[in-house]
């Protein structure tokens, strides 16, 4: 018993050092004074000065946080709607198959749904002559693979629910609309509030759906750094990396600390 | 409730369901490079033959399931340890044990895979580290082979798999643990008989949320791959992006939902046969 939790311990740390070391090391690399990221010329905070200076990379950063924060908010109405539907509708109609359709935007290749999704704008702007690929084609693509996100959540949320706080209301007269609003609302408003953070990451960070559906004169962060890596290394994609893991790391250190002083 | 079920089944009718049958009308188009869009519509088989019978698109096939296949059982073996260590961790340790794993998931996955890049060139950190340590004196470049892209894959999918095996060890009954250790079963029976049975639910779900996905890969094997391995992920965006082909990228896409419609099946089962147990 003791062995094997000791190997498992090892790994863990191994584990650890594995998933950090590559990011620590990026991140060093950003103070770096050499162009090159591989040979340490120096402490400078030059290539910082650089990347907040450089303003195509800023337009593409605003850019992706405007997305984000549309196709999150998009991806939370209508995720929880899909998460309630398939939690608490027990048989309706088609229901395998909506079961299927939420769930498999998760694990489909993103490829496949990238080339899908820029058939239907083409064939849109054919038949309608719009929507113009851009900010509204790359927001609609977004939501459609964040759903499932947020409908898990909060159908798992859902299926730990006490229901007969739900039924007390009914039973005192509340119609199903005011019970939800009242009761179910805020209980799972944490769910909804953690899917929402989650499609905005994931719509923040996406790179091959946004690449088929953006048209010509949209670039998006995750664009602009792929184009600039494909390139090879570049410092400024190091301090890029260094406030991306500072910014996610006070997220959820503020998550963490904010339920556990609920709790 | 109508309007509860109907607004998400519209949206992804139209935006997720709807687009597949286009995707098929196109793969059964020809390619037409002087119209736009660069497609003709037809009813050929054409480009399913290319697929299936030239040597270079088989091979990516091939490799891209090997590739899969082979990091799946990597990060498996990384990822149950560290599960297992965690749900053994005392109780006030797991959240924070728990986020460890789960940051670098919310940071760029396109960062993250940017990080090797610097590793493994031929002048790269660990290229130096083996020089200066004596390792190998003369390291060849990892950056560009397969091993570099196993190694992407892992690093970047293994929260994906180390959190479905936590959720089921997790809720391990510790009792029978100590029931079988009474009843002097060694402790490898025990984890034989018990341990590993019942997180069987979680290795699938792990396995599964690695291989789906790393079966039609593009930015690992894009950035830290060569030209020599070939992956279909890859193979699609270079016929759509590069050579304009958008019928037989099309078809691409149909294939690999085909080889992947089984799998994506399994795993709908298992999520929803867990969220069933909860409620």
């Amino acid at each position: 018993m003791i062995g094997r939790a000791r190997f498992a311990f090892t790994m863990l740390g191994f584990g650890y050092a594995f998933l950090y070391l590559p990011l620590v090391l990026v991140m060093f690399y950003s103070f770096n004074e050499s162009r090159l990221v591989t040979v340490w010329g120096g402490f400078s905070t030059k290539w910082w000065s650089t990347l907040f200076a450089n303003e195509a990379m800023l337009s593409a950063a605003w850019l992706s946080l405007r997305i984000a924060a549309v196709s999150a908010t998009l991806a939370a109405i209508i995720g929880l709607a899909a998460g309630y539907a398939l939690a608490r509708a027990r048989a309706f109609p088609g229901r395998s198959l909506f079961g299927s359709l939420v769930i498999a935007p998760m694990v489909m290749p993103e490829v496949v749904m990238g080339i899908s999704m820029l058939l239907l704008f083409v064939g849109a702007e054919r038949l309608f002559g719009g929507p113009d690929r851009g900010f509204l084609t790359i927001t609609l693509a977004h939501v459609t693979f964040s759903i499932s996100f947020v409908a898990i959540v909060v159908q798992a949320r859902l299926a730990d629910f006490d229901r007969s706080l739900e039924e007390a209301a009914m039973d005192l007269g509340a119609t199903p609309w005011v019970t939800f609003l009242t009761v179910t609302l805020p209980l799972i408003a944490p769910a909804v509030g953690s899917g929402w953070l989650l499609a905005f990451t994931l719509s923040l960070d996406d790179l091959i759906l946004t690449q088929f559906v953006a048209g010509a004169q949209s670039q998006t962060l995750p664009m602009r750094v792929y184009s600039s890596v494909r390139l090879g290394v570049d410092p400024q994609i190091n301090v890029l990396a260094t406030v991306v893991v500072m910014v996610a790391a006070c997220a959820l250190i503020l998550s963490g600390w904010l339920t556990r002083r609920k709790a | 409730m109508k309007a509860v079920i109907a607004l998400p089944f519209l949206w992804l009718g139209v935006f997720f369901l709807l687009p597949f049958a286009l995707v098929l009308a196109i793969a059964l188009g020809i390619n037409a490079p002087d119209s736009v869009p660069p497609v003709e519509l037809g009813f050929s088989l054409k480009n399913f033959v290319l697929l299936f019978t030239d040597d270079l698109y088989l091979a990516a096939w091939l490799t891209s399931l090997r590739i899969a296949a082979t990091s799946t059982a990597v990060t498996l073996l990384l990822g149950y340890p560290m599960a297992y260590a965690i749900a053994r961790a005392a109780p006030e340790c797991r959240p924070l044990l728990l986020m460890l794993v789960v940051l670098p998931f919310w940071t760029s996955f396109l960062i993250r895979v940017y990080a090797w890049m610097g590793l493994l060139d031929e002048n790269g950190l660990l290229n130096q580290f083996l020089r200066w340590s004596g390792i190998a004196a003369d390291p060849a470049p990892i950056l560009g082979t397969e091993w570099a892209i196993l190694l992407g894959i892992v690093y970047a999918y293994l929260p994906f798999m180390v959190l479905p095996l936590y959720a089921t060890l997790e809720k391990l009954d510790a009792g029978l643990l100590e029931a079988a250790a009474d009843l002097g079963a060694r402790p490898i029976t025990a984890f034989l008989t018990i341990t590993l049975p019942l997180s069987l639910p979680g290795i699938v779900a792990g396995c599964l949320l690695v291989f789906i996905p790393a079966v039609g890969e593009f930015v690992i094997p894009d950035l830290l791959g060569g030209t020599e391995t070939l992956m279909i992920g890859k193979v699609l965006w270079d016929e759509f992006f590069t050579n304009a082909d958008w019928p037989l990228a099309s078809a691409i896409a149909i294939c690999l939902l085909v080889l992947l419609v089984g799998p994506i099946a399994l795993f709908q089962r298992q999520q929803a046969r867990s969220l069933e147990r909860r409620s």
